[in-house]
Formats: C-alpha cells, sequence, structure tokens
C-alpha cells in the first residue's frame, strides 16, 4: 500500500519533555517527564502505522505532538515536506486542514451543547465554508460514514458509542485530510461495534487515500489495520516492521512478550502456546532506567543492558530493534545489520554481537 | 458433577427509572462447582455486572425489583436479610471490581482496608489482622509487603491496586469469588500477570469463580465453562470448546467473528454484527437478538427456551430456534466465524 517518493509525514529525532515543578510561591523544575524521547519515523501516502505500547509508553503524547497540539521539545515533524515543528498557530491552520484527529473516548470528545450539524460543519466553516456549504458536505460525510442527514440536528447524547465514534471520524473527515490521527479510537467500545468501526475506517482509508497514523494499546487490533507497526516502550522506539513481518519475528523481547501476553480467543491455540509474563511494572517515566529502558523488566537482558543504549538497527526490510540481545533472528541478518539513521542520538554507536543472540 | 456451590435460578431484576421499566436480567439461571471458573460474556449494558452485584445483594434499592433464587449451599441469598447478607459478603461470597482507581478508599492505607474485612468477620486481634494482611499481600505478588502495608492506594500502580483488592477479596477464603472485569483497566502485560494469580488461587483454595468480562481472549485463556449473555438473557451456555468450536446461537457466532486476532493476517473486512443492541426497557418481542439476527424468522417472535440442542453435548445449551444442522450450516465459517470449521467442531 506505501508508495515510495516522499514520504508524508517524517518525524525525527522528536522529543517531548514535561516539566515537574515544585515549590510554593516560585515554581522550580524539579524534573522532567520524557514522555517522548527521540523518535524518529515515517509515514508514506496511504500507509497505515500502528503505533502500540503500554500506558504511559508516550504513545498519546506522540500522536499530540505530530500534529500540534503539543509543543516538542526538540526535534522535527515534516509534513508533506514542509517542516511544521515552529509554525506558528496562524500558519498552522492551513496544515491542520490536512492532518485531523480522531479521540478515543466518543463520550467527552463531541460537545454535548452542539448539534451534529455544527459537529461536523464546525471545522469547515473554520476553513471558510458557507452554512449551507457546510451543511451539504456535512451530509455527504454523515453517509459516507453509516450514518444518514437525518441525524443532522440530533444531539450526542441521542447516539450510542459506536455512532458517536462515526460522528467523531466524520468531523475528521470534513475537510477532507491526507492524514487520520486515531487515538484509541476503536478502545472504549463493545467488540462487535469495534469490527464494524475498524471496517469503515478501512473503506474509507481504500476509498480516499487516506494515511492513519492509528495509536492503540491493543495489538490484535493495531495488527488488523496497520501496514507497518512501531512499538513503543517508555517514550521510544523499541521495534518497527512491517506488521506481518513484526509478529513473525519479532527481534525486541519486549515485543515478543507483548505478544505472548494476548490472549488468544481459541482455546486449543492458547493451551498449546508459551507465554512470558513479565514481572513488575513500566517505570517511571521522569526517572527512566539507565541504558535500554526496558533491561530492569526484560527477561534477556545483561550487564551491558543497563550500561548502554542500545541503537535502532536495521535487519534489512525496514525491520528496525533496539535491543542488544536481538530474538528470533540469525547470526548472518546480525552480521548484516546497519545502524539505522533512526536511532536515538543518545545510543551506542555500536551493533548487537551476532554470538549474543540465542 | 457435585452438588453445585452457587445455583441461581430464574433470577429476574428490574429497575423503575423514568422511562419506564428496565429489565435488567430476565430469567436468569446458572450453576457454578467449586474450584470451576465461570465466564459471563457479553456486551455492555447486557446485564452481566447488575447479574454479578445481585448475586451479593448489592442492588437492592427502592427502585429494584429482584427475583428468583440465588443459592449458596442451603441459604437463599435473594431472600436474605441485609444483615445475613453482611455475613456473606467478603466472608463467603467476595468481589472484585473493574477499576482498582476508584474501589479502593484513598484515605486509608491498604494494610487498614484489608485488616477492617478480616476484622468485620472474625474475632481477631488487630495485630493477628495486621499479620493476615501482610502476607495476603506477599501472596497475591506484591514485593516488600511488610512496609507496602502501610502505603497509600495512591502509592500503588494500577496492576498493585488491583492486586490489593484480590488480596482483600481474599482475606476470608472466599467460596465463591465474583471478579467483574479484573483486567479491563489494566495493560496486557500487567493482565497476564493478575490472571495467573486468579487460576494460582483457584488451584489453591478450590473457590468456584465467576468472572465477568467481554474480552474473548481472556475468556479462552481461563475460563472452564462460560455463558454468553444478551440483553438480559443467557443465550449460550456450555464448556469452552463447546462454545468456542461448536457455537449453537447467532450471536455467538457474531461475537466470535468479529474479534480481532493478534495470530492472524488482515483477512479483509471483519465480520461485524449489524446495529447496536436494544434498550432494556422496551426489547424486541422475543428472541432479544432478533433484529439484528440474519437468520431471524417468523418463529423467533416467541422467546425460543434455553435448551440442550445436541443430545450428545451435555450441558450445552442455547436459545436459538434453528435445529441443529441449520445451525452447523448457516454458521458462516469462511470470512464467518473463522474460528470453528464446521468439520473440526463435529469431530
Amino acid at each position: 500500500m506505501s508508495s515510495e517518493p516522499g514520504p508524508l509525514l517524517q518525524v525525527e529525532h522528536l522529543k517531548t519533555y514535561f516539566p515537574i515543578k515544585s515549590g510554593v510561591l516560585i515554581d522550580r523544575e524539579v524534573g522532567r517527564v520524557h514522555a517522548v524521547d527521540d523518535v524518529s519515523f515515517e509515514l508514506g501516502d496511504g500507509e497505515t502505522l500502528g503505533l502500540v505500547g503500554e500506558s504511559g509508553c508516550g504513545k498519546t503524547t506522540l500522536a499530540r505532538t505530530v500534529t500540534r497540539l503539543l509543543q516538542p521539545s526538540g526535534g522535527s515533524v515534516r509534513f508533506q515536506g514542509q517542516d511544521i515543528t515552529e509554525l506558528s498557530q496562524r500558519k498552522l491552520r492551513p496544515v491542520r486542514r490536512e492532518m485531523q484527529m480522531v479521540f478515543q473516548d466518543p463520550f467527552s470528545s463531541l460537545n454535548p451543547r452542539r448539534r451534529v450539524r455544527e459537529i461536523i460543519g464546525g471545522p469547515l466553516r473554520l476553513h471558510g465554508a458557507s452554512s449551507s456549504k457546510a451543511d451539504e458536505r456535512s451530509r455527504e460525510i454523515l453517509e459516507l460514514v453509516g450514518l444518514s442527514g437525518d441525524h443532522m440536528d440530533r444531539y450526542p447524547h441521542e447516539f450510542s458509542g459506536g455512532m458517536r465514534q462515526r460522528i467523531g471520524i466524520a468531523r475528521a473527515l470534513a475537510l477532507s485530510p491526507k492524514l487520520v490521527v486515531l487515538d484509541e479510537p476503536v478502545s472504549a467500545l463493545d467488540v462487535s461495534i469495534q469490527a464494524q468501526i475498524i471496517n469503515l475506517l478501512d473503506s474509507i482509508q481504500d476509498e480516499l487515500g487516506l494515511s492513519y497514523l492509528f495509536v492503540a494499546h491493543d495489538l490484535s487490533v493495531v495488527r488488523h489495520v496497520s501496514d507497518r507497526i512501531a512499538v513503543m516502550y517508555l517514550g521510544k522506539i523499541v521495534e518497527l516492521a512491517a506488521a506481518s513481518e513484526l509478529f513473525e519475528g519479532p527481534i525486541h523481547p519486549y515485543t515478543l512478550s507483548l505478544y505472548s501476553a494476548v490472549p488468544v480467543p481459541d482455546p486449543k491455540e492458547g493451551r498449546a502456546r508459551e507465554r512470558i509474563v513479565l514481572k513488575g511494572d513500566v517505570p517511571n517515566p521522569s526517572d527512566p532506567p539507565a541504558g535500554c529502558r526496558f533491561h530492569t523488566r526484560c527477561p534477556v537482558a545483561t550487564e551491558i543492558c543497563s550500561q548502554e543504549e542500545p541503537p535502532l538497527a536495521d535487519y534489512g526490510g525496514g525491520h528496525l530493534a533496539a535491543c542488544h540481545h536481538p530474538q528470533s533472528i540469525g547470526a548472518a541478518r546480525i552480521k548484516r545489520a546497519s545502524r539505522s539513521p533512526a536511532s536515538p542520538e543518545s545510543s551506542a554507536r555500536r551493533l548487537p554481537a551476532a554470538g549474543g543472540a540465542r | 458433577m457435585s452438588a453445585p456451590l452457587l445455583s441461581v435460578e430464574d433470577l429476574r431484576v428490574s429497575f423503575r427509572t423514568e422511562e419506564g421499566v428496565l429489565q435488567a436480567v430476565d430469567g436468569l439461571s446458572l450453576e457454578l462447582a467449586a474450584g470451576e471458573i465461570l465466564a459471563i460474556v457479553g456486551e455492555s449494558g447486557c446485564g452481566k455486572s447488575v447479574t454479578a452485584m445481585s448475586l451479593m445483594g448489592l442492588t437492592r434499592g427502592a427502585n429494584t425489583k429482584i427475583e428468583g433464587r440465588v443459592k449458596l449451599g442451603e441459604r437463599d441469598l435473594v431472600g436474605a436479610s441485609e444483615s445475613e447478607l453482611l455475613g456473606v459478603r467478603g466472608a463467603e461470597i467476595a468481589m472484585i471490581f473493574q477499576n482498582p482507581m476508584t474501589s479502593l478508599d484513598p484515605v486509608y492505607r491498604v494494610g487498614e482496608q484489608i485488616a477492617e474485612q478480616i476484622r468485620a468477620h472474625e474475632d481477631v486481634s488487630a495485630e493477628a489482622a495486621r499479620e493476615r494482611s501482610i502476607e495476603l499481600l506477599g501472596r497475591v505478588g506484591i514485593p516488600h509487603a511488610e512496609s507496602r502495608v502501610d502505603a497509600y492506594p495512591h502509592e500503588f500502580s494500577g496492576g498493585m491496586r488491583q492486586r490489593v483488592m484480590i488480596a482483600m477479596a481474599l482475606s476470608c477464603s472466599p467460596r465463591v469469588l465474583i471478579a467483574d472485569e479484573p483486567t479491563t483497566a489494566l495493560d496486557v502485560t500487567i493482565q497476564a500477570q493478575i490472571l495467573e494469580r486468579v487460576m494460582e488461587l483457584r488451584r489453591e483454595e478450590n473457590a468456584g469463580v465467576i468472572l465477568i468480562t467481554h474480552d474473548l481472549g481472556v475468556v479462552a485463556e481461563v475460563a472452564d465453562r462460560v455463558a454468553v449473555m444478551y440483553a438480559g438473557r443467557i443465550v449460550e451456555q456450555g464448556t469452552l470448546d463447546q462454545i468456542f468450536y461448536d457455537p449453537g446461537h447467532p450471536y455467538t457466532w457474531g461475537l466470535l467473528g468479529s474479534v480481532t486476532r493478534l495470530d492472524r493476517d488482515r483477512a479483509g473486512a471483519l465480520p461485524s454484527i449489524a446495529g447496536a443492541p436494544p434498550s432494556l426497557i422496551a426489547p424486541p418481542q422475543g428472541c432479544h437478538f432478533r433484529p439484528r439476527c440474519p437468520h431471524a424468522r417468523g418463529r423467533c417472535e416467541q422467546v425460543p427456551p434455553l435448551e440442550q440442542r445436541d443430545p450428545k453435548a451435555a450441558g450445552h445449551l442455547d436459545r436459538c430456534w434453528l435445529d441443529l444442522e441449520a445451525k452447523r450450516s448457516l454458521r458462516q465459517v469462511e470470512g464467518g466465524i473463522g474460528l470453528a470449521p464446521a468439520a473440526e467442531a463435529q469431530a
């Protein structure tokens, strides 16, 4: 699905830190939460990039920084070749047309005092459409997302969760964006409704040639929708690969354990499966562990993992992983690996040695 | 199977609301044996949580009407007085709630909260109760239990708080444990830890567990038997394998089919169930699933009984008029439910 020339979205060494303040009269900065810590990736036309990780790994912050709802602390975001990292709010406006967001909770992301007409037509009028034009377009979009023009004068509370999420999607699509950032778009919905929304997103993408940045914690949903997947842990991308490749041969032990922690809805396969149950919790992002951030919970960690931050190594075919002890691949591929330019600046030069693999 | 630990007979729970009477649970019967994990599955609003809470008398109120029987051993809990229930709750039936963030009291130390429950049911000293709390916290996998016992809930992460809830639920060695979406608010790696804990405790204590969830993956992983609920009624019930490999109700087919799977490549559109669940104030007449069911016919206007359809499949009941052959052929395999090739299910 992806096309080669010039990525639609190019994120380089992006960092978002939140200051921790303390003090009674004078707010002193006493620390920083490294929510997104040196992340690079690209997203092509018509492509879906899935972004997965546990709560607190920075995936939502990353999504919001990419759309400039949050101001990055470093690095750059290029959209359609234009650097939007430092653009003023005013100059961002035309960019926002092309880049829309769908939020997690369809109950709190729609203004309860606005009618559907105003919710969907709002962004259109903001961008200069007349009322009648906005209405016409809203009607069109409502039909595209499986609702009807009759719903125009209703309020959000008159809809079920699944229908509200359709309205959220309609609002995002009203301006015909190129990129839609979906932040956990189905996690608040029931399975049967989840399936409807996933199918809807799929068909809209085919019809309009959209690119999706799909943020979710549910690996099976991400696998179903994504072309490529990035796995995040404590503010860093630890592995990035084509969806099928990531699941057939996960290189990072974190990906492996995430994969094994997801219950399979098939009792026979479930019984046959070996599970890795990770110990402990995700560490505090204001004081992340030194070296590889996963080493405190990693089943294969050794001394080097607590000392050196592993670079993102490119194992061919766009499969990147940041681990000193790559899993599921042979020594030959480890030997051929090269340091990806997407590696965090603070990471080590040294690539994993072939002997380090199991 | 020996005499059931807990048996529910024709439980009906309705709430009077401004819009009318809401029939949340409509004639539900089930049995739970010791050492068994029974999963109740269904979408939001199907009445699974109301069922769980009604078992412990937690839905009682001026606007609630509860009928039927809930028998714990010889005792009927529906007719029991509030003071009788106080003796049962926590001691014989314990509950773990969905949200560990809101189900602990933020102003008391966790140890005090556990000890309070122990001392409510047993005549022990404060020191002995504290000792027990420490031991319980250790058992559910909280490191440094001796010092953590004096921590407040906000000092724990979500997964740790859920462990505290489990420790509290187990404090009086209950015979029945009701877990209402115990892992829904947690990350997958933490979910795996908690589920392992629940299974371990079932083995050690031989308690019966009712697990309420909407996640079929979790069900497949831990349950022995499954009851599928839709709009206040059980529509299908059976062993784990019967439900997953020979499902008899079109709603179960839909549920199984609409799950995204990690171990499968995307295969075009995901089968989904059209429409949304009905309102429980004015549910459709007859089979509640009728308006969304692709196989609905005239007779579906009468409520089908919850019956065993395959004489060979003991304990496998469903509430659908279709005959067995029709079920097995109508059940879509290709791109449909995908989990149960008909041939394999019959083998």
